[in-house]
């Protein structure tokens, strides 16, 4: 049992090995091990979103992703979010529109509303608050969330 | 795993296991991730022999699929309800149904849908329908070593229609209070046939026949869906606790039941 666990993956375009123990989630893999502090941990069970990354595509939380589960899979977690030419649309607009206080759910929530720009830019309100359901934030009230992500969905599309 | 017998669990998309081992609900020595098994992840869905449901097909695949989607809206109604976005890149109908919670979304439907389960074992395969199942709260049929394989929806009967709705305090992200699943077949105006499952009213889910039966030969409208919705509340043997009382809980079953019935009879004359 205690034997450890090797594990290749790619995370934010860098191909990545890690050993980890079975037991071990994915969020302390990308912290503990990887030294990749940007995501967050709030419940470890699920039900905060302060976790999220974009696995394979798709937003999970991965306090609820085995390391190990990690094996050849492509990850994406807030360190890789912005890009040399500077921050990403919705990283800008969170400060532009003061989306965040203490910012533990920051990292979670830029990395939940980036997937669903890349699908939908033009998402409304009503869809993001949706999407978003999963990600808690006990600071702002989340309209200033809201308004960040409709924001960067109109720089996304060119619309502003 | 059937060599380390209930010390060993299947991992699906964890959104279960992975919370209660955590809260250290139980104790293991071995979990299995059975994604790695093709079987588990099959999603075939046509007309004539309706669809095969891998055990560990996450939510966001079901709701995705465009044949899913057009053929079982009743499955869709559970698969977009269960927990949030990131939840459902990870959870299973298969996980659901394994879990085997009194409160789960996906198991009223796959009742009201007349699902069966395709279970593999040590000594061989069997099939079971889904309302056998569950035996109490977190548990089920499944003896050590065996495994759900798929879940297999039966091809949708013509003028056939089916919901799932559940009552929650807050919009999404939560358990439900009570949940029903109906679904109805048809014929020149009249209900030609319906079944009825409620969630979150009994220690396991309620396949409510005898409220289903009230349906039958008669015409599909208020005065029948009342009917079978007093008589749903007669199935609810629910308990008060933090979520909501015995009484509010079959107040819900009578609201739900009448609410999922006459959307299922909206499907079934072809509105969405
Ligand atoms: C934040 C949050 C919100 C949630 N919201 C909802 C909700 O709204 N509605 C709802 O119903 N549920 C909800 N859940 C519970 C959970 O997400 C669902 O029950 C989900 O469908 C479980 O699927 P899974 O694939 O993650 O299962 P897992 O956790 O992988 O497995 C669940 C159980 O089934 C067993 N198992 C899994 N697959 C098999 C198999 N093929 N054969 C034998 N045993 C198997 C496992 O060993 C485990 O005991 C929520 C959970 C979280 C964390
Ligand atoms: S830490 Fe993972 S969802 Fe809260
Ligand atoms: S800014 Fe503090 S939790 Fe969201």
């Amino acid at each position: 049992m205690s034997l450890k666990i090797h594990v290749r993956t790619t995370v934010n375009g860098e191909e990545t090995e890690f050993l980890c123990e079975g037991r071990q989630s994915l969020l302390e893999a990308l912290r503990d091990i990887l030294g990749l502090t940007g995501t967050k941990e709030g419940c470890n069970d699920g039900n905060c979103g302060a976790c999220t990354i974009n696995l394979d595509g798709r937003i999970v939380d991965s306090c609820l992703v085995l390391a190990a589960e990690a094996e050849g899979k492509t990850i994406l977690t807030i360190e890789g979010v912005a890009s040399i030419d500077g921050l990403h649309p919705l990283q800008q607009s969170f400060l532009e529109q003061a989306a965040l206080q203490c910012g533990i759910c920051t990292p979670g929530f830029i990395v939940a509303a980036k997937a669903l720009l890349e699908q939908e830019p033009d998402a409304d309100e009503h869809r993001i608050r949706h999407w978003l359901a999963g990600n808690l934030c006990r600071c702002t009230g989340y309209d200033k969330i809201i308004r960040a992500v409709l924001d960067a969905g109109a720089v996304v599309r060119g619309a502003k | 795993m059937a060599e380390k017998g209930s010390r060993a669990k299947a991992l699906a998309g964890g959104t279960d296991v992975l919370v209660q081992l955590r809260a250290k609900r139980y104790l293991i020595d071995r979990l299995v991730d059975i994604k790695k098994i093709p079987e588990m992840n099959e999603l075939t869905c046509t007309e004539q022999a309706g669809l095969v449901l891998g055990a560990a097909v996450p939510c966001c695949l079901i709701y995705e699929n465009q044949d899913v989607s057009r053929l079982y809206p009743g499955l869709i109604d559970s698969a977009f309800l269960i927990g949030g976005i990131q939840i459902q890149g990870r959870a299973s109908i298969g996980g659901n149904l394994c879990n085997a919670a009194p409160s789960a979304d996906a198991i009223p439907t796959l009742i009201a849908l007349e699902a069966t389960c395709n279970i593999v074992g040590p000594k061989g395969k069997r099939t079971i329908a889904v309302e056998d199942f569950c035996t109490g709260p977190g548990q089920n049929v499944l003896k050590d070593g065996e495994l759900l394989v798929s879940i297999h929806l039966p091809p949708p009967k013509r003028n056939s229609g089916a919901h799932y709705l559940r009552f929650i305090p807050r919009n999404e992200m939560d358990i439900a209070v009570a949940g029903v699943g109906a679904s109805v077949v048809l014929s020149n105006g009249k209900i030609e046939s319906a079944r009825l499952a409620l969630a979150s009213v009994a220690p396991t889910p309620v396949f409510a026949t005898k409220a289903a039966a009230t349906l039958v030969g008669k015409e599909a409208n208020e005065e029948a869906v009342l009917e079978a919705a007093e008589e749903a509340k007669k199935a609810a043997k629910p308990i008060s606790d933090m979520r909501g009382t015995i009484e509010q809980r079959i107040h819900l079953v009578g609201v739900l039941t009448k609410r999922a019935l006459n959307k299922a009879i909206a499907r079934a004359k072809g509105a969405e």
